[in-house]
């Protein structure tokens, strides 16, 4: 193995000006990423520099066989922490050839909302809060979980470090590093309350750079699960019973929530989250409802209520916040299986758009 | 596994200033340590440099779930050994939103008492003897141990080599050297007369400090044996029987014991901590009254005993001590999962602050 491990790091930029660009994108599921490797003639530094390209959509279930070419336009670039160098990571959207976003495309539309004035001056800033789950490969029971039974119940794994309480450490620190490396905004991690899931932070981020960079986070954790021979689930409701689910609680703030008076524009804008509740929810996520049952810090998928440090309501606001009069709230309904470029563009298009 | 192996080394610090800083708290049991990271924008050089932070108190017994907001005060700083570079540990104690200490706030009494000018003045210093049992993972039975019976009879392990008597000292090492990197004044380690249990010395620290460095020490040691696969126990009397029991014995001096005619200082602090036997025993960790019995090198619990070079006794004062007139004693009393907050304040505050009444 050794030479295998050489080839792996050899380092190419010695013989070569060529790099290597790892396009990314969204499959047909909404969820399921996809990527292939391309080599390009020397470094770029902005994603206008790089060429389109496409892929085999009948492959993944985003165009008919006879018709199967999809085409990607790069929109983001990141280092690559795998192949390190001046190779790159290059988060792309979909579009049919003729050049129109496909169905799952759903950074098209957010990149409008973004960009539309009243939008861009409020400067929206998003932290997610990416929860998830690792599965042992062959069985799909949660890593470090006896195979055919339970572990003992939830108190001691929240943040905990030792070997009967915290399981795969080593994936979240590389994940860690790997995505500072690259360049993505990770601002923290930590244990989750169910063992063997764990969170990561990414924020904050301005527009539609957050749902750019939450994708690519996500890509780079499946990339390091499959090096670590474990599987990476973004279920919310992995295990039925008294196991909490995994979120994708979205932080969210406006340039007029982070000033002074923003406390008001803060309840105004919870206001209007909850008279589109119906909609929220119908974009944060399949499956959902067997997260959000009012158990395990959340509230009931039907019920809206926000609150300040509640982390049983649908929104909270922090103690900080209420204290400055300003500042953020957390929008903790989206299921750690959402899609970040519907979540944030709805909640921008919602609190600074849409008029009840 | 190679390549995962390079993104934990990888060191970032050639393309961003960013650290990483793992903030560290004790949980709702009083003994449970629990942590979370997070970015800063560059490197620090003191804690007072850092943001306060919060966490979910409801995960950890510490809050109810509507007002679940527990509030992080950073109060001292490691070199962190797993990530390394600029990446930082930080000690934390944990307040209210309002600004209160919440009950398993230890820190927040013990740096009260510690800042009392007449405790400042006599610089009392701490040497803290942690011990601790290593358990098999699954089956939680020491290390070394046979499944479903029991190893020779106590004898050769205290300080032993030999794949038949000494257990892990892997960990041991790693721990060791760890600490060093940190900046926890690691003052040594030894092998215990239990087979499987171990122990490492914090010292001399003055003040808070002392109870700052042991914590961390102890987290640090909770990730090694994470890594290791081997789960930390600091349980007084893990095993019951003819086998020791696991302490946490506090070595301490102040300025007037450590000069000339220390000797009698000693004694009569000695004295106090006798008329408040019944309050230190009772601060000293839970479960102890299975490891104070009177036999495993200790003194029964209901019993209060001093004596030069007596390891029966509640404390023991050292040969050199009583040589040379002046020097420190030990508290042999406290338990392996006692607070060190707790316990270092509460001798500082009985024989400096105390007045028998």
């Amino acid at each position: 193995m050794a030479l295998l491990t050489d080839l792996i790091n050899l380092d190419l930029s010695e013989t070569t000006d060529k790099i290597i660009a790892e396009y990314i994108w969204i499959g047909g599921s909404g969820l399921d990423l996809r990527s292939k490797a391309r080599t390009l003639p020397g470094p770029v530094t902005d994603p206008s520099q790089l060429p389109k390209w496409n892929y085999d959509g009948s492959s993944t279930g985003q165009a008919p066989g006879e018709d199967s070419e999809v085409i990607l336009y790069p929109q983001a670039i990141f280092k690559d922490p795998f192949r390190r160098g001046n190779n790159i990571l290059v988060m792309c959207d979909c579009y049919t050839p003729a050049g129109e976003p496909i169905p799952t495309n759903k950074r098209y539309n957010a990149a409008k909302v973004f960009s539309h004035p009243d939008v861009v001056a409020e400067e929206p800033w998003y932290g997610i809060e990416q929860e998830y789950t690792l599965l042992q490969k062959d069985v799909k029971w949660p890593l470090g979980w006896p195979v055919g039974g339970f572990p003992g119940p939830q108190g001691p794994y929240y943040c905990s470090a030792g070997a009967d309480k915290s399981f795969g450490r080593d994936i979240v620190d590389a994940h860690y590093k790997a995505c500072l490396y690259a360049g993505i905004n990770v601002s923290g991690i930590n244990g989750e309350v169910m063992p063997g899931q764990w969170e990561f932070q990414v924020g904050p981020s301005v527009g539609i750079s957050s749902g750019d960079q939450i994708w690519v986070a996500r890509y780079i954790l499946e990339r390091i699960t499959e090096i670590a021979g474990v599987v990476l689930s973004l279920d919310p409701k992995p295990i039925q019973g008294d196991w909490n689910g995994a979120g994708a609680h979205t932080n969210y703030s406006t340039k007029s929530m982070r000033n002074d008076g923003g406390y008001e524009i803060i309840k105004s804008a919870i206001e209007k989250l909850g008279k589109r509740h119906k909609e929220h929810i119908a974009a944060y996520g399949e499956g959902n409802e067997r997260r959000l049952t009012g158990r395990h810090e959340t509230a009931d998928i039907n019920t809206f209520i926000w609150g300040v440090a509640n982390r049983g309501a649908s929104i909270r606001v922090g103690r900080e916040t209420e204290q400055n009069g300003k500042g953020y709230f957390e929008d903790r309904r989206p299921a750690s299986n959402m899609d970040p470029y519907v979540v944030t563009s709805m909640i921008a298009e919602t609190t600074i758009l849409w008029k009840p």
